[in-house]
């Protein structure tokens, strides 16, 4: 997979996220204050800490959807110039959370086919996707007829289906055994090694060498 | 194909099928214009002037029925992030859901409308520009139903928020369609009215995009 070629036209790739002075409040509680945390390209964090400590609450304010009380989140490409954040976000942030967006009355071909094509498809990805995680005995079901880790399968697909650099993943193994864990930490090394980003929130170690960021107790 | 041409593709099939479709909107506008003459007598002379009023009511009515769905099922399933972290503006994608709304309720609405005022003992002369004048409404219904429905998302009974926030702004449209039947059933040019219409829609269409994509980045937070 190479997301230099992948990329889409008309936003360069991202190569470097940098949040400084983060403060976060959902509310009236504050989820942490001041929080500094940077990644250039094949860098993978492993958010971790309490429920309730703010990882997806993170997470999300990197891909845009909550507005940070103070401080900035800013992407810059391969020769260190920003990126403006919509762009960057429209073009090159994938977020998968706990929730994947899958229609449960939509047949599981149909669901992998638009994921990917609305987040901008490579020429090959979706062949790859479908290799990789073995979709195909999957992809004429309905997606409710799909157990829970066939379903995070089917959601992961997009990651590989439509190329973008930075991925925002919240508990991307928690519905998995361990032998797809694996296959998804294989994915995740061939991703970081083709220049990508990654940032999960787990609880259990990724199968991969990751940087550590905790994000302590519930405040 | 375009980023935006997929969505629209499943929007429409997500618009059409999956329960809650075309054919519940104008099954229940087939009860509400059958009712009619039973709670109001079925006499002709009766029911022929207000015909017309009666249709559009029941179009305004039918209209709403989908609408609870239109944002919060993709808030729920977290479509909506796949959709914010699209290609195109969340205001594009709010005017693509608020089209295939409009093409999978209100078109088929548009061709029903006619029968029913028929029915009602419209005179058929008047079927086209029924059907006309119900299709041109049902955008003006898609898009401020939809941003409706945007201004609801995330509250508890949802459903019932939307038809009292959406009800009232389906007054213009509803005061003005029924006077272009009116005053074409009275013999007068109809365009006057039609020309308020279609009016009230391109103010719809121009205003509910930006205003819903707002709606929606704010439940999103």
């Amino acid at each position: 997979m190479d997301i230099e070629n992948g990329s889409q036209e008309g936003c360069s790739v991202i190569a470097g996220l940098t949040i400084s002075g983060l403060t976060l409040t959902r509310g009236e509680r504050t989820l942490f204050r001041g929080l500094d945390l940077g990644l250039t390209a094949g860098d993978a964090i492993a958010l971790t800490g309490a429920n309730g400590a703010g990882k997806t609450s993170l997470l999300r304010a990197i891909a845009g959807f909550l507005r940070p009380e103070s401080g900035t989140v800013a992407f810059s490409d391969a020769d260190a110039n920003a990126i403006e954040a919509s762009e960057a976000r429209a073009h090159e942030v994938h977020m998968l959370g706990h929730l994947d967006g899958l229609k449960g009355g939509r047949v599981a071909r149909e669901e992998l086919m638009f994921q990917s094509q609305w987040l901008g498809r490579s020429h090959d990805g979706i062949d790859d996707a479908i290799e990789i995680l073995r979709l195909k005995p999957l992809l004429d079901l309905e997606v409710r007829k799909l157990s829970a880790g066939q379903r995070r399968r089917l959601a992961l697909a997009r990651l590989i289906g439509s190329p973008r650099a930075l991925w925002l993943l919240d508990e991307p193994l928690s519905p998995l055994d361990s032998g797809w864990r694996e296959v998804v930490g294989a994915m995740m090394a061939r991703h970081l090694a083709a220049g990508g980003l990654i940032v999960a929130a787990v609880h259990d170690p990724l199968p991969i060498p990751t940087r550590g960021f905790d994000l302590g107790a519930r405040s | 194909m375009s980023a935006v041409g997929v969505l629209f593709r499943r929007e429409l099939a997500l618009a059409w099928g999956g329960g809650g479709g075309p054919l519940l909107a104008c099954g229940f506008f087939a009860c509400l214009t059958t009712v009619v003459p039973l709670a109001a007598g079925g006499d002709p002379a009766v029911l022929k002037p207000v015909a017309a009023g009666i249709a559009w009511l029941a179009l305004a009515l039918s209209s709403l029925l989908s609408l609870e769905r239109l944002f919060e099922r993709d808030l729920e399933d977290g479509a909506l992030d796949l959709l914010a972290t699209g290609p195109v503006p969340l205001e594009v994608v709010f005017a693509v859901k608020a089209l295939s709304q409009w093409l999978a309720t209100g078109l088929p609405l548009a061709l029903t409308a006619p029968i029913a005022a028929l029915a009602l003992g419209q005179s058929i002369e008047l079927a086209p520009l029924t059907a006309v004048s119900a299709l041109v409404g049902g955008l003006g219904f898609a898009f401020t139903g939809a941003l409706g429905a945007a201004l609801a998302l995330g509250a508890r009974r949802g459903g019932l928020l939307i038809a009292v926030v959406v009800l009232p702004l389906f007054i213009p449209p509803v005061v003005f369609g029924s006077g272009a039947l009116d005053r074409a059933a009275a013999g007068i040019s109809p365009m006057s009215a039609l020309a308020l219409l279609a009016a009230y829609v391109l103010f719809a269409v121009v205003i509910a995009p930006p205003a819903g994509a707002a709606a929606i980045r704010s439940a999103q937070g």
